[in-house]
């Protein structure tokens, strides 16, 4: 999963970057604040410490070894926010001083296992412990499919950033520049090995680990389990600190990055597979297409019935994604986006009302 | 993150372990000494040598022409020459352990990229196409050229400089700082590591499980977790007392001469050419 160099563009390399900087930018300030002069210390040696977890090898059931990240077991004792620095400090040492991943490809591998990881894993925890006591065997079990997950989908990350490579940078005889494997092949060529054996690492390590901490010093598995049920114990934190409401800064920058990149897809040509239109069919440049990235399958001469009823159903505001006056691709690109967000957001923001709404009924009921 | 089957029976992946730890103090050793060497790139400027090979690495990834990447391969051999670095050694860290991997994934590409087919394999009926054979020669040589410059990075520049020298990028200070804390214990951690599992290893008789190996190993994983979170608090205890209040400062006090200023010039113009060439 460490990317190494020459497999991503600099294009690519040069966006994950971009895209790595607020959210290493928001985890220093936050961490900072929390932490004040312990920072320095405390996450310099918990790097230290993943570096090392990488190195060990763990044997699996069925006789292979592999071995971990450590995404998992960072979340949960520092929180998302200080492992997200932990870990890409980490990855950044291992690709500068020891080789492995790629120094051109440290904002991608960054970006895939430290942030995505870091934020998944700690999505699972929290919902899968819950208000467990922290030693409870439940937060054991969450803390290994954390882990489990975190590292599946930073390989998906990776598997789609491979997969997008052919796609985008071929030489003038059609030879792929950098990773050469579509997103048919590098989907499953990725995500076969991490949902065995590096899954099962990360899972191992994670859950063993939290475990261990358990019995050995629980104290350590308390900033990520702050409405957990047990006594009070020293956090890493320090000294029980009324909560801030969490700030949704880097998460409203990681979003306008995304949607001022969106205009990357004009450089995608061709349709993405399988989303084809009915009138695609009887277009002879798209049929070509449509067989190329088909295994040479040619596509039925005339579109599908059930497709060509299907699509007088509904027709899409900005078809194609740029509403019919707008005359350049790049600007309807980041307009749909612009659009498309905010309609999520407003969604998203009626739910959260009527649950809202919805929650307080149900806590007011038993008390009249 | 690729898993492997060990042969070495009982005991193996604690073996291995050792080895893995007894290789990364190698390489920092190593480091250590050459960098201190007499060699060309030695005597410059870190700013220079990171900016400078950094630029190279570019290039590399930029170039649309093989004949440019392997022109980058050559400029890294031959710095790595100036700089008493041996060809053997750069051979055996990088290049084996590199082509492996890069093999790997290269080999299926000859005969997965779609084009004009240049071969087929006699009774299996695959065919390569030469856009397969571009493709993999593109990815093998790209990484091993990237390898080749990160090493002769690291093995002509101190630590604790290439770190300063990230300054230039405008990485704030107290990353640096962590990443240069990170590194110097780092090599305290593996220390103990190797002497927990050599311990380890001595009290060891007779055959263990597999699922007995995985609890030694998470054990031993989680005593050092212990160990760092102690280490962190003494370290800090030790930072407070003498006086850290949260800010950190670092001596910027590296000088241009007029050797890293032709150097300057000699790897923008290197680079520009090849970026050029490359196109």
């Amino acid at each position: 999963m460490h990317i190494p160099d020459g497999y991503l563009s600099p294009t690519t390399c040069a966006a994950f970057y971009a895209g790595s900087t607020p959210f290493w930018y928001v985890a220093l300030q936050r961490v900072k604040r929390v932490l004040h002069t312990k920072l320095v210390p405390l996450i310099s040696l918990f790097s230290a410490f993943c570096f090392l977890i990488m190195m060990f090898n763990l044997p699996l059931p069925g006789g292979t070894t592999g071995h971990a990240v450590g995404i998992g077991l960072a979340t949960v004792v520092l929180g998302p926010w200080a492992a997200m620095l932990a870990v890409s400090v980490a990855l950044i040492i291992q690709a500068l001083f020891f080789g492995d991943g790629g120094i051109t490809a440290i904002g991608a591998n960054c970006f895939n296992m430290a942030i995505v990881g870091s934020l998944v894993a700690y999505v699972f925890y929290r919902a899968i412990a819950g208000r467990s006591p922290i030693i409870s065997f439940r937060r054991v079990v969450a803390a290994g499919l954390a882990g489990y997950a975190a590292i599946n989908v930073s390989a998906l990350f990776a598997a789609i950033e491979f997969g997008v490579q052919p796609l985008l940078y071929k030489d003038a005889s059609g030879a792929p520049l950098y990773c050469p494997y579509p997103l048919s092949v590098s989907i499953p060529a990725m995500m076969i090995g991490h949902l065995t054996i590096a899954g099962m690492a990360e899972l191992i390590v994670s859950a063993g680990l939290v475990a261990f901490l358990q019995w050995s010093d629980p104290s350590l598995l308390k900033t990520t389990a702050l409405k957990a049920t047990a006594g009070n114990a020293v956090t890493l934190e320090g000294p029980s600190r009324p909560h801030k409401a969490r700030s949704l800064q880097p998460i409203w920058i990681g979003l306008c990055v995304l949607m001022i990149l969106t205009p990357l897809g004009i450089l995608a040509t061709g349709t993405a597979w399988g989303e084809w239109m009915a009138s695609d069919f009887s277009n002879p440049a798209v049929r070509e297409q449509i067989a190329d990235s088909s295994l040479h399958q040619a596509a039925p001469a005339q579109a599908p019935q059930g497709l060509e009823q299907m699509s007088q159903v509904w027709t899409a505001p900005f078809s194609r994604y740029a509403p019919p006056y707008i005359r350049s691709a790049g600007f309807g690109y980041l307009l749909s986006a612009m659009f498309g967000a905010g309609l999520v957001m407003l969604a998203c923001f009626l739910v959260a009302r009527l649950m809202r709404g919805f929650v307080v009924e149900r806590a007011r009921e038993p008390a009249t | 993150m690729t898993g492997h089957h060990h042969r070495r029976g009982r005991g193996g992946f604690i073996e291995h372990t050792i080895d893995g730890l007894h290789a990364a103090m190698d390489r920092a050793l190593y480091a250590d000494r050459s960098a201190s060497g007499r060699g060309a790139l030695q005597q410059l400027d870190p700013r220079v040598k990171v900016a400078g090979l950094g630029a190279l690495i570019l290039a590399s990834a930029m170039a649309a022409r093989l004949w440019v990447v392997a022109v980058v391969l050559l400029a890294a051999m031959i710095l790595a020459a100036f700089s008493y670095l041996s060809i053997w050694m750069i051979a055996t860290r990088v290049w084996f352990a590199t082509a492996t991997f890069s093999a790997a994934f290269a080999v299926p590409a000859l005969f997965l990229t779609p084009g004009n087919i240049i071969y087929t394999i006699p009774g299996l009926l695959w065919t390569i196409t030469s856009q397969g054979l571009t493709s993999a020669g593109f990815l093998l040589l790209r990484s091993e050229t990237a390898a080749t410059l990160a090493l002769v990075l690291v093995f002509t520049t101190p630590w604790m400089h290439i770190l300063k020298a990230l300054r230039l990028f405008r990485v704030p200070v107290v990353f640096v700082v962590i990443l240069g804390m990170t590194c110097r214990y780092i090599l305290l951690l593996l220390e103990n590591a190797h002497e927990m599992f050599e311990s380890r290893k001595s009290r060891t008789v007779g055959p263990t499980s597999s699922g007995e190996q995985r609890r030694i190993a998470i054990a031993s994983t989680g005593a050092l977790l212990s160990r760092t979170f102690q280490l962190s608090n003494e370290v800090y205890l030790a930072m407070q007392s003498r006086g850290f209040r949260g800010e950190v400062y670092i001596l910027d006090d590296f000088r241009m001469r007029t050797l890293d200023w032709l150097a300057a010039i000699g790897f923008t113009g290197l680079t520009a050419g090849l970026v050029w060439m490359g196109r």
